[in-house]
């Protein structure tokens, strides 16, 4: 294994800083095929690791025989759930996960042993002979097979296999109801969705048995959690451990939680005494999951005549999946952001989240939010409609104003909705359109909001929520060292924008190193759309800091105070006197005289008051430093002979607060709504018996470069105080928004609710023919020819 | 043939000829990353869903992960790596680069080697021209608008030489 490939080394483009169109700083690697992945890290003589998955959806060991397995010629490794006792997961209140099943055997997929070979073809042959003895109990795929009266838990800790229940009331709903002119209710469905990343799962594990260390280079965007799981799976001291982020193919959420293969293939380095690499298939990597829950919605809200909402009542079932994940945030985040978008004084949520014998599910962007958003603007939208009002008009009714402070203790300094529905109203040509197309052509809207970052971090420890160090030598050179893992969405370029537009220099100075924990500073990692923010205000204090050094530096140089200074950039005068100019490099030579090598440290910590105000249980969930918002219309053409949908067009407007990239925050927003659409029209993960039916590409579908519109993004910029230079989050505030988009442009296409996604073919058609049948039904009898 | 039987390959790999002897059932892909070393060339998928894995074979588009290394024997392989000219990106790489066509770039040298058998083809290809092309190759990052913005880019770059 490399040291090379464990850092991201990245020399970058001269005079450009924040609010730059600049390509991304680890682009050339990428479109050279340069860029390493876990899979293509060289590692020589390293054994290939294999996991031998369960074909029961439930069941309890009662035997695992490797004996063979373990006699095959050129095995190193053979581990089962008695090699690791400890269980893990990313919530301290919800570790239910071992690294290999112990005990029972949860979901069609779960890791039962694993092996490590010198090839492939043994470690197939491997697995082969391993005997698995089981005694199948009743398996559970469904939210009411799970609850049911008798059904056995499938984790001991969690009678009933409810992993969570909320029920959050804020003012009073009943009330709210009474004081609406028009009440209704709808149910709503989502079929499970998963991230589907482009690069399969990878790790790759190097135990040194001399000196009792172990490195792990993995597809994480947590490295810090993963880091933590492993001292507490392996039993190691954590400074025993090094963990090391590659590039990374994506995410979307997958891989903000230790995932089993990292610690399977750490076990097996350290049993065969050397270096394993672990690449799971397109199919295993379905089958890892951690995405979207099957989610059941029951919506109801009131409104006034002129559309102002009076109350609103939610009752989601989740999907969870055979382990706790993030479930817990999960289902708190659906009843925490029906807040923080409009005024609302009267909300009400009851959520479950329940445990199944499928796949676990956990974070997929737009965390807990998308689901219900979808089926909260869809009810609004048929409301609108029963009302006769235009769906932007009943937004524009229940708008907040910036500086608000919701009534379950969610606190935003900016609020940019209003500016985002007015720009994609006129962009789109709403008022034309709407109701006014061509049958079979309808345009729609929807909106949304996310986090920018968690307000609380998972694993609270008091210590402040980023770190970045910045270190500057006597070659003038800027390391910025960071541990927030960039997955493609850019981190890395905006921190380097963010620290050369405070210290004025040429970008060509600076340089990023990320990721690898015997070097870089700890970072909680690339989660809730925190980094911008949250990394991006540290980097903001490490440049000051780093900047008042050389303000002081060039005082002494220029022989005057260092309030007396002006810096241009890369050169230092006397504030208005051109003829004492001295350089860059003057001035760090005299920084460094007598202390040598600068290292500056920057930190952030979120103010107190964005951590979640409210009294209930899991308050801090949806409290964020600042909300982004995004306005989506999409206009569609429905064929009513066949049912399917083409989206033609889509306009977004998303408040970024400020952005520090606009061509990075176009193509985050698009990336996001594409996902959203994606899901809207097509995704859906479904199972026979617990057997995954959709684990590859084709199967599984989202819409190729053919059947993807053009998508057309505004950056609305109200700037948020607590943002670097104003920014917020860019990547998931958006995406929520599609669905119910689409909806109501298939409403207005052919006057069809569509209340369940993905909004297949087959389910617009079903409700065309119930039309149809349901218009004849009701046509006079004589008619009826027989 | 049974399956542990070996063979001579002959190929020319960027430009380089070379006398491999790799196991007849060999995949092309794995013989590019394992053998040869160029990891540019990615696999995505279980076999044929996703397109990351396109070289150019005597300069058309293939999908390395459902083709046997034996059967390009005596045939010219093309990866991502051979775009660049002496450390210079080629001008499509540089749109990709430039325009944002890429983000967590896993799917980028599959995209690219499929844009560059079209450029190669058509050197002014329609946008549906560079969406049909595009098809087979799946982006889960970008929704692919700044991807046909970094072709359109890369054609009109190429014009303007």
């Amino acid at each position: 294994m490399q040291n090379k490939a464990s850092v991201e080394l990245h020399m970058v483009r001269p005079n450009q800083a924040a609010g730059a169109r600049i390509p991304l700083v680890d682009g050339v690697e990428k479109v050279t095929g340069k860029a390493q992945y876990t899979a293509d890290l060289e590692a020589r003589g390293a054994l290939v690791g294999a996991i031998l998955r369960s074909p029961y959806a439930h069941a309890e060991i009662i035997n695992i025989d490797v004996s063979k397995a373990r006699a095959l010629a050129g095995v190193k490794a053979v581990i089962t759930g008695d090699d690791c006792g400890v269980a893990f997961g990313i919530l301290p209140i919800s570790e239910l996960e071992f690294p290999l099943a112990k005990g029972k055997l949860r979901y069609r997929g779960d890791a039962v042993a694993a092996v490590a070979a010198v090839d492939e073809k043994t470690a197939q042959l491997a697995l082969d002979l391993i005997e698995l003895e089981v005694r199948e109990l009743p398996a559970y795929f469904t939210i009411k097979e799970a609850l049911a009266d008798g059904a056995i838990a499938i984790h001991e800790r969690r009678e009933g296999n409810v992993e969570r229940k909320v029920d959050d009331e804020f003012g009073d709903v009943e009330t709210g109801f009474s004081a609406a002119d028009l009440v209704m209710e709808r149910s709503y469905h989502c079929a499970e969705v998963t991230h589907a990343h482009m690069e399969p799962h990878a790790a790759l594990a190097e135990y040194d048995v001399e000196r009792d260390l172990m490195t792990l280079q993995s597809v994480t965007q947590v490295p810090y959690y993963v880091h933590l799981m492993l001292s507490q799976c392996l039993d190691m001291d954590s400074s025993r451990i090094r963990v090391i982020k590659p590039f990374v193919g994506g995410g979307f959420g997958a891989r903000t939680e230790t995932l089993n293969l990292e610690v399977i293939a750490c076990l097996l380095a350290r049993v065969a005494g050397g270096v394993v690499r672990l690449k799971l298939s397109r199919e295993e990597t379905f089958l890892t999951h951690k995405g979207r829950p099957e989610t059941d919605i029951i919506m109801k809200m009131g409104l006034t005549q002129s559309g102002k909402i009076t109350a609103v009542q939610a009752q989601v079932a989740q999907r969870g999946g055979a382990y706790g994940g993030y479930g817990v945030i999960t289902i708190l985040y659906s009843g925490a952001l029906l807040h923080a978008i409009y005024d609302i004084a009267n909300i009400k949520f009851e959520g479950q989240r329940v445990l199944t014998n499928t796949p676990g599910c956990g974070a997929m962007r737009g965390h807990g939010t998308v689901n219900v958003r979808f089926a909260f603007e869809s009810l609004l939208d048929t409301m609108a409609c029963e009302l006769g009002m235009d769906p932007i008009a009943v937004r524009r009714a229940n708008l907040l104003s910036p500086e608000f402070e919701t009534v379950n203790g969610l606190k935003g300094l900016s609020y940019g909705l209003p500016e985002c529905l007015d720009w994609v109203e006129e962009a789109s040509a709403w008022q034309q359109k709407r109701g006014a197309m061509p049958v079979g052509k309808g345009v729609g809207i929807g909106c949304s909001h996310f986090v920018s970052g968690a307000g609380k971090p998972v694993h609270w420890t008091g210590e402040p929520h980023a770190t970045i160090i910045l270190k500057l030598d006597f070659d003038g050179g800027i390391t910025i060292f960071t541990g927030a893992s960039d997955i493609g969405q850019g981190s890395s370029t905006i921190l380097t924008q963010t620290v050369a537009q405070v210290l004025g220099v040429d970008y060509s100075r600076l340089r990023v190193i990320a990721n690898d924990s015997a070097i870089t500073p700890k970072d909680n990692g690339s989660y809730s759309s925190r980094v911008t923010v949250y990394v991006g205000n540290a980097a903001l204090d490490a440049a000051n800091n780093l900047k008042q050094i050389l303000l002081q530096a060039a005082a002494v140089k220029l022989d005057c105070r260092a309030d007396q200074v002006e810096c241009l950039g890369e050169a230092y005068q006397v504030q208005g006197l051109p003829n004492t100019l001295i350089s860059f490099a003057d001035v760090v030579a005299q920084a460094i005289k007598g202390g040598g090598t600068i290292n500056v440290k920057g930190t952030y910590f979120v103010p107190r008051e964005h951590q979640g105000l409210g009294k209930q249980r899991g308050a801090a969930v949806g409290s964020t430093p600042g909300f982004s918002y995004g306005a989506t219309v999409a206009e569609v053409s429905v064929d009513q002979d066949t049912g399917q949908i083409s989206v033609d067009k889509i306009w977004v407007a998303h408040d970024c607060g400020f952005a520090i990239n606009p061509m990075s925050v176009e193509g985050q927003v698009q990336g996001g709504v594409w996902m959203g659409l994606a899901q809207a029209i097509s995704e859906q993960t479904r199972y026979t018996n617990g057997l995954h039916m959709d684990a590859n590409f084709i199967d599984y579908r989202f819409p190729s470069i053919v059947e993807s519109p053009d998508i057309e993004v505004k950056m609305i910029e109200p700037g948020d105080p607590n943002g670097p230079f104003g920014a917020k989050e860019a990547s998931e505030g958006a995406l929520s928004s599609i669905l119910a988009a689409v909806a109501s442009a298939v409403r207005d296409a052919i006057g069809i609710e569509m209340n369940a996604t993905p909004m297949t073919a087959d389910r617009i058609l079903a409700k065309l023919i119930a039309r149809e049948k349901q218009a004849k039904r009701q046509q006079p009898r004589k008619q009826e020819a027989r | 043939m049974p399956t542990n039987s070996k063979m001579i390959l002959r190929v020319l790999v960027n430009g380089i000829a070379r006398e491999d002897l790799i196991p007849v059932n060999m995949l092309l892909v794995n013989y590019l990353r394992d053998v040869v070393g160029v990891t540019g060339t990615k696999t995505g998928c279980d076999g044929g869903e996703c397109g990351a894995c396109t070289i150019l074979v005597n300069g058309e588009p293939l999908l390395s992960c459902i083709e046997l290394a034996a059967r390009v024997a005596g045939k010219q392989l093309e990866t991502i790596e051979s775009l660049a000219h002496n450390g210079r990106m080629s001008t499509l790489q540089r749109s990709f680069h430039e325009q944002l066509g890429t983000q967590c770039g896993f799917c980028t040298p599959g995209m690219i080697m499929a844009s560059e058998a079209l450029l190669r083809q058509q050197s002014t290809p329609t946008d549906q021209q560079i969406k049909t092309a595009l098809e087979g190759n799946l982006c889960r990052c970008t929704g692919y608008v700044k991807i046909i913005e970094s072709v359109r880019t890369a054609i009109k770059l190429n014009g303007d030489v």
